[in-house]
């Protein structure tokens, strides 16, 4: 797959507002690549290295659990990003991504953005800054869904 | 058909005995009754009867169907407690006993011009749906209708044949999600707050109608503030215990408000001081 031009980065809404430079470098690390309905992005487990952002389709995040079959715990979808396991160790994904109908996104080469990072402090804290309201995000819904809202609806 | 803004506090009157023209199972807990009233009978989107079962007890119920449908007046009731559970077992035939309609009404006419949200979380969607009929009723009145709406399980979700018609027009833009499900779901798995950044609209004009069970709403308002809707354009239906519907026994009081005078439907910038005290 040929690199991602800059301009296609900035206009996905994770990277609103990104400094140009780190954009140009993100490119350089952007990949396009596309997914038939039913195929895996990741598999748990697996080594992490990319992250996706989503710019077409729908992704389910599944996880096993035996005699259920895979449970689908929360689904990304167009504008949204796939992936935050690349950032920390040990690298690997917490659960499978599969496509729901067909899927585009840009592959991000998370291995190689580590060490850009590490380089370039100040790139490093835009990501984990982005990622770590995305993860907050992930984690209030999933406290909502841990609630369990609409299992308490009065006794009368 | 009553005109917007026709409400206010009722006198209290006798449950009428209205007959059950059809019952129909929604879900696994919840039932929508079909009733025929005993005599004239209008409402306006938000608003509520109390239902009866004589020697069980009474329940508000907000009614859910068509306020244009004056022969059919539709209460979709969840299965949680006795009183519910006795008109859930209601049939076609029976009687259950019916006093209304109470209560304030979605703002409707405050809304036109803009965009409009409907949000509905779990039995949330019955008191909402009045409004979406009035809404595409009166489509042009509106720029983008909107409906957002989420379960806990496919199996929950409410109306499907509709939604399905809903999502098929052009003119509303449906998304619908679920805390769980397994492979077979083709849909969105998440929570309703954040469904608000996943569709497009003008936040500067938008108005916004929300019920669902209170942390729900609570955070639904945060995602919609945050996204630039007004405090003043945003209204929730409340619930408490209420209990007489015309403001006598003060048992669905909320700071200053009773519920079943002052609402059921509030704008949130009346009710936002309330809602953070915890005690309440």
């Amino acid at each position: 797959m040929p690199p991602i031009p800059e301009p296609v980065l900035r206009g996905h809404p994770f990277f609103a507002g990104l400094d140009p430079s780190h954009l140009d470098l993100l490119a350089r690390h952007a990949s396009g690549v596309a997914f038939t309905d039913g195929a895996f992005l990741f598999r748990e487990g697996q080594p992490a290295e990319t992250f996706f952002l989503i710019n077409g389709g729908s992704v389910a995040l599944e996880v096993a659990a035996p005699g259920r079959g895979p449970v689908v715990i929360q689904t990304i979808g167009d504008g949204e990003v796939a992936g935050f396991s690349w950032l920390l160790e040990p690298h690997r994904w917490e659960f499978d991504g599969r496509a729901i109908g067909a899927v585009a996104a840009v592959r991000v080469d998370g291995a190689g953005l580590r060490a850009k990072c590490t380089a370039d402090p100040l790139l490093g804290y835009e990501l984990m800054r982005r990622f770590a309201r995305l993860a907050t995000r992930r984690l209030q819904a999933t406290r909502m869904q841990i609630l369990d809202v609409y299992g308490h609806a009065g006794t009368r | 058909m009553l005109a917007p803004g026709d409400v206010g506090q009722r006198a209290w009157i006798e449950a009428r005995p209205w007959r059950v023209a059809a019952a129909r199972q929604e879900t696994s807990d919840t039932v929508t009754l079909d009733l025929t009233p005993s005599g004239a009978f209008a409402f306006l989107p938000g608003q509520f009867n109390m239902l009866s079962v004589p020697g069980v007890g009474e329940v508000p119920i907000s009614i859910s169907g068509d306020p244009a449908d004056d022969g059919h007046v539709l209460h979709t009731i969840r299965d949680v407690g006795a009183v519910t559970r006795a008109l859930c077992a209601l049939r076609a035939g029976q009687r259950a006993g019916v006093r209304g309609p109470y209560g304030t009404d979605w703002p409707l006419a405050a809304a036109a011009g803009g965009d409009l949200l409907i949000i509905a979380g779990g039995i949330g969607l019955p008191p909402l749906r009045p409004a979406l009929y009035q809404a595409l009723a009166q489509r042009d009145r509106f720029g983008r209708v909107i409906l957002l709406y989420g379960a806990r399980t496919p199996d929950d979700l409410l109306f499907p044949a509709e939604l399905a018609r809903w999502r098929a027009r052009s003119d509303v833009d449906v998304e619908v999600t679920v805390d769980t499900a397994d492979r077979n779901w083709r849909g969105n798995v998440g929570v309703v707050p954040n469904l608000v950044d996943r569709v497009l609209f003008d936040p500067r004009a938008a108005t916004a109608f929300v019920v669902g069970p209170e942390i729900m709403m609570r955070f639904t308002v945060r995602a919609l503030l945050a996204a630039g809707v007004a405090d003043d354009r945003v209204y929730l239906s409340m619930e408490r215990n209420m209990q007489c519907a015309v403001a006598l026994c003060g048992h669905c009081q909320l700071g200053p408000f009773l519920i079943c005078r002052d609402g059921p439907v509030f704008r949130y910038r009346r009710l936002d001081r309330w809602l953070g005290i915890r005690e309440l």
